[in-house]
């Protein structure tokens, strides 16, 4: 498989070089693996810090500035990142009004942040934790590490973002940020499967006419493969597994996310199909969001997620925000 | 007795072991997981080599100690943290002795074994590190060979089982038919100590 990088050992950091010319209005420190707005700590703001493995572009360095994450923390590719990253972000950003972390719900990720969290807080740091777990495709159950963290990230990086920016307390942003967790479903699925550089071979074999429902963002595969579907029937299908776990009773946000390699001529045409889905079972569209958000490197293939909102959240939503991934109203 | 170069002996040789199999680990990994355990692992052993070359500990304890401190920072996924408390716990129930048992050790690592599943939550039988690891560690009153012999044999008894924690999980029973690439990794870990005691 060919790749535009140059060996596989240091694309994380060829990419954070390429990034923090790209945006002098962060700092990315590339040896550390930390980006962080470049006015941090912004005095009585909560500082948001999230992080994950690499390879899901623009989530989570994409989405650090003013509205939005304070500080990311990239790991390798699929990996996440290690406890000291986290630790030197937190430090970075604190302005007194403690730190929330926006975690996925993986088991490296918790591991990481938990050891994160206590170095931290062995510095003074007051920390509060929000773990992200909306996908409806993994069983909720003791015989799993729990359902993962996919597009409601976003949600959560953003809503929070913005109660941190009109200076709520800490208690108050990580309430908001377990709201918007537990308000939020997402199903995906993969038409292609993804290639990591380490291995520079697909990570699982997905025959041509055949796809993989539900998805995870890690070149995992899904819990079923099916013949190939038409962009109608995967709306149908991924919008109902979404509302049999979370009838919508609120007005909802909708991202249609793409994985990587999915054109937005195509996300466009998804989104038009799950609108209709929505439309038929009755649910209000609040917002509606369509692009490359969560990927998962170069794999084809799309996820909806969907937010159910009430005033306060949709208000938060629209706030400005300005991060190299999101921004309006400012 | 098991002195400081025993150990060093034994870092050395699960580094050569994990540089060795590194496509192997990820390639099990690419099927049940997200295809970077050999990577992650061949980086933090690196670091492992060069922290032990730069900071020259000199007990067992403290030479587990560093080797744990370097995997946490270095590797990153659940692995990262799991390995590193196995090795820092181990490490740290050695304490600041020059020379330890074979028994000494058998109980340390038992305790290292211990900070791992109270930290991954994980049992025997998840199709985890676990796997490899209580049954290695049983094995140790029987001497090191006995030991390398018991984690192989559990890694590939995962191959049957339908994991319960980890990435693997959300396979549900497509996870089943494969070997645990945490399993396999543990594997030369033990296999290290009966190439460092030349059993």
């Amino acid at each position: 498989m060919k790749m535009l990088i140059n060996v596989p050992e240091t694309v994380v950091a060829d990419a954070l070089r390429g990034m923090a010319a790209a945006h002098p209005e962060l700092n990315v420190d590339v040896e550390n693996r930390v980006i962080v707005r470049r006015d941090a700590p912004v005095a009585g703001q909560v500082a948001l810090v999230s992080g994950g493995g690499s390879g899901h572009e623009p989530l989570h360095g994409g989405f650090v500035g003013p509205g939005m994450l304070s500080a990311a923390c990239p790991g390798e590719v699929f990996t996440s990142p290690v406890p000291d990253q986290m630790a030197r972000a937190a430090a970075a950003v604190d302005s007194g009004a403690g730190v929330l972390f926006i975690v996925k719900n993986y088991t490296g990720d918790v591991l990481n942040f938990d050891m994160a969290a206590e170095l931290a807080e062995d510095e003074g740091i007051q920390i509060a934790k929000v773990l992200v777990n909306d996908d409806v495709a993994v069983t909720d159950s003791l015989y799993t590490a729990g359902r993962r963290g996919t597009g409601a990230t976003l949600f959560v990086e953003k809503i929070a973002g913005a109660a941190a920016a009109e200076g709520q307390p800490l208690e108050r942003v990580e309430a908001i940020g377990r709201q918007v967790n537990e308000s939020s479903r997402s199903f995906g699925v993969a038409l292609s499967a993804v290639t990591t550089p380490a291995k520079g071979s697909p990570t699982f074999d997905l025959p041509p006419g055949e796809l993989e429902l539900g998805i995870g963002i890690h070149g995992e595969p899904g819990r079923e493969r099916r013949a190939m579907m038409t962009s109608g029937e995967i709306a149908d299908f991924a919008v109902s597994a979404i509302l049999d776990d979370m009838p919508a009773r609120n007005p909802v946000l909708v991202l249609v996310n793409g994985m990587g390699a999915t054109p937005l001529l195509e996300l466009y045409g998804f989104n038009a199909e799950v609108q209709r889905v929505l439309g038929e079972r009755g649910v209000t569209v609040a917002r509606t969001l369509v692009g490359n958000y969560v990927t998962s490197l170069d794999m084809a293939g799309a996820s909806v997620t969907l937010c159910q909102v009430d005033e306060e959240l949709l208000r938060l939503w629209d706030a400005p925000v300005r991060t190299p991934g999101l921004r309006w109203g400012m | 007795m098991l002195d400081a170069d025993f150990f060093r002996r034994w870092v050395a040789a699960t580094a050569a072991s994990v540089d060795r199999e590194a496509e192997r680990l990820t390639a099990l990994d690419s099927a049940i997981g997200d295809a970077d355990h050999g990577s992650n692992m061949q980086r933090g052993f690196k670091a492992v080599t060069a922290a032990l070359e730069k900071e020259a500990p000199e007990t067992p304890g403290a030479i587990l100690m560093l080797a744990g401190r370097q995997l946490i920072s270095t590797v990153g996924g659940a692995s990262g943290p799991l390995y590193g408390t196995l090795l820092r716990r181990t490490g740290k129930a050695l304490g600041d002795a020059a020379e330890v048992t074979e028994a000494q050790l058998a109980e340390a690592l038992r305790a290292g074994v211990e900070g791992v599943m109270v930290l991954g939550g994980a049992a025997p039988g998840d199709k985890t590190m676990v796997d490899a690891l209580v049954p290695a560690v049983d094995a140790l009153g029987d001497g090191f060979a006995a030991a390398r012999t018991a984690a192989e044999e559990g890694a590939l008894a995962t191959v049957p089982l339908q994991a319960r924690k980890g990435r693997a999980s959300y396979l549900g029973e497509r996870s089943i038919g494969h070997q645990d690439p945490g399993a396999t990794s543990s594997a030369l870990l033990i296999a290290g100590l009966a190439e460092a005691s030349g059993e």
